[in-house]
């Protein structure tokens, strides 16, 4: 078990302090999947150094198993690192060592003796699906066979905890699905707890269990994938869920009010909510905005309603929707 | 001046002259330039890793003012031009080779104009290692020995000899040089015969030699450089 309590880290900078990380509190359970998303800058690669302690926290604790990590001396460190692997956007091989030597790596930093850790690094080439690259050198293969064998140095230390930085964002879709394939495998498998770090949220829908949402250094919202994603609470959340309505999709102009809805559940997706509500209150609304997405079996969605510039409809019809079960309502009118 | 250089006389005296003296000549300048990069790559070559690894930020931080002293130190000997470096440095060369003339004598002085120009350039080649790997390193449990020994180096190589090849050809260089105070090889045929006799001859063949060695090292730095880089695919 991985807990974060009151985690704070701040970077002095040229223009002054740079709080990358505020108050974070998190409990990642063994064999979680856990997922962090945010855009670029919300603080989530700060936080997963953190975790391995590649960045010394501000405050805060990250204990992990009953083992507080910043408590540890270098040596003590450097052998818990070892429990702790990591992968990376861009593999971070090492470019003039073929894949074995790669593999082999950590073993040999480690003091495990050559012919073990080649029989370990021939037996992980195996399970990352690459046993004839052995003597190919990084730069000859593809960005997605690199961060197998990457993957494959991170489990050569036999580590309980994998630390995914981005690990698929500099692949095409096709080999981020194979990727995330290996990383569950790895994960159901061997048991490793993973956590995922992304800014793509078919990532997180993909695999993970649980998920943070981290936006301006704060974890906005955290929980199972599928209530977080269904029923998103702050703007941060929505923005990571549906991308899409980020810039032109809410409508500008003077005498239009916006209210965005976001919806869960095979009912309210079903129910025809908008229709009822103009047999019900006679407000009728235009749909500038509607998607649905599956997560697992449940369905959610979002739609941007828009209505005359009159404070009682829309007031009205907020509390019409709001009443709905498994429905969120917010106005996002532009001002 | 010119127009006797080729006369058949000349030529045959120039030919003479470089039968005897050219193969010690060459001898002594491949020796100093050989021992003078190795003792200078002893010493430059750690100066080079502190400077990157002791930073601030590096992987094996240093104290400010130990930093500080090897780049002021560096950057001293590096302004001092050859010429007159050789001139200041005689006092230590004789305490240490007892005398201050001949190959071995120039060696000292080589040393030290080589092995702060080969701390910067291992410097150099060292900062271009990804510090994304080096923290990856970190991340499986690498002491700061093992990253400079198992990471930044080997990282390195190519960068390393493509580096060692400029000091190299810039040592053979300054091996010419200490023909001016006494030092041997093809820079004391050089001067002695093309400044002090007027036999340019012999001089314009010291100076054709002296570029071949430049070619061969050269061309081999370049070579082995390119031939170990595992990032050309092949």
């Amino acid at each position: 078990m991985i807990e974060i309590r009151d985690l704070t880290k701040t970077f002095q900078t040229a223009d002054g302090r740079v709080e990358a990380l505020k108050n974070i509190n998190l409990t990642i359970q063994d064999k979680d999947i856990y997922g962090v998303i945010g855009m670029s800058g919300a603080g989530k690669s700060t936080l997963v150094r953190c975790v391995n302690m590649l960045e010394r926290p501000t405050s805060g604790t990250v204990v992990i198993d009953g083992q507080d990590m910043g408590s540890l001396g270098p040596a003590a460190l450097r052998e818990a690192r070892r429990g702790i692997t990591m992968i990376f956007q861009n593999f971070n091989l090492l470019m003039q060592r073929n894949c074995l030597s790669n593999i082999r790596f950590p073993l040999k930093l480690a003091g495990v003796k050559k012919e073990e850790a080649e029989r370990r690094a021939m037996e992980l080439l195996e399970l990352v699906g690459l046993p004839d690259k052995a003597k190919a050198y990084p730069a000859q293969l593809s960005g997605g066979q690199q961060q197998r064998i990457a993957i494959a140095r991170a489990l050569a230390t036999d580590p309980k905890i994998l630390l995914c930085d981005e690990a698929t964002s500099a692949l095409d879709p096709k080999t981020t699905h194979s990727i995330l394939e290996l990383i569950q495998d790895i994960n159901r498998r061997l048991g490793i707890t993973v956590i995922v770090i992304t800014h793509q949220m078919s990532v997180v829908e993909e695999i993970c269990n649980r998920v943070a949402i981290l936006d301006g250094g704060e974890v906005v919202e955290e929980g199972e994938v599928a209530s977080v994603f269904s029923r998103p609470r702050s703007a941060a959340a929505r923005r990571m869920v549906f991308p899409e309505l980020e810039g032109d999709a809410v409508p500008k102009g003077a005498g239009v009010r916006t209210i965005q809805i976001v919806y869960r559940g095979a009912v309210a997706a079903m129910e025809p909510t908008i229709t009822q509500m103009a047999i019900d209150e006679h407000i009728t609304a235009n749909i500038a905005y509607a998607s649905t997405r599956a997560i697992g079996e449940k369905a959610y969605g979002t739609m941007l309603l828009t209505f005359p510039d009159d404070d009682e409809t829309v007031r009205r019809a907020m509390a019409y929707l709001g009443r709905k079960e498994d429905v969120t309502v917010e106005e996002v009118s532009h001002v | 001046m010119f127009e006797r250089m080729f006369a058949p006389e000349v030529m045959e005296e120039a030919f003479a002259i470089l039968a005897e003296e050219m193969p010690l000549a060459l001898w002594e300048t491949a020796y100093a330039t050989i021992l003078a990069t190795l003792f200078a790559v002893i010493l430059g070559l750690p100066l080079g890793v502190l400077l990157v690894a002791g930073e601030r930020n590096g992987v094996l931080p240093l104290p400010g003012w130990l930093l500080k002293g090897i780049n002021v130190v560096v950057n001293l000997l590096r302004s001092v031009p050859f010429l007159i470096l050789m001139i200041m440095v005689i006092p230590l060369t004789r305490l240490i080779v007892g005398t201050m003339v001949g190959t071995v004598a120039s060696i000292v002085p080589l040393v030290i104009a080589a092995f702060p120009f080969i701390a910067r350039l291992v410097e150099s080649s060292l900062r271009e290692v990804d510090a994304n790997i080096i923290e990856a390193a970190q991340s499986m449990g690498a002491s700061p020995c093992q990253i400079i020994l198992q990471v930044m180096l080997p990282e390195s190589v190519p960068s390393l000899i493509s580096n060692l090849t400029i000091a190299v050809t810039t040592i053979l260089g300054y091996t010419a040089m200490s023909g001016i105070i006494g030092g041997g090889g093809l820079g004391k045929i050089a001067i002695n015969y093309g400044y002090y006799r007027y036999k340019y001859l012999v001089m314009l063949f010291a100076v054709v030699l002296l570029v071949v060695l430049v070619q061969i090292f050269q061309s081999l730095g370049t070579r082995l450089a390119a031939g170990l880089d595992r990032r050309i695919k092949r």
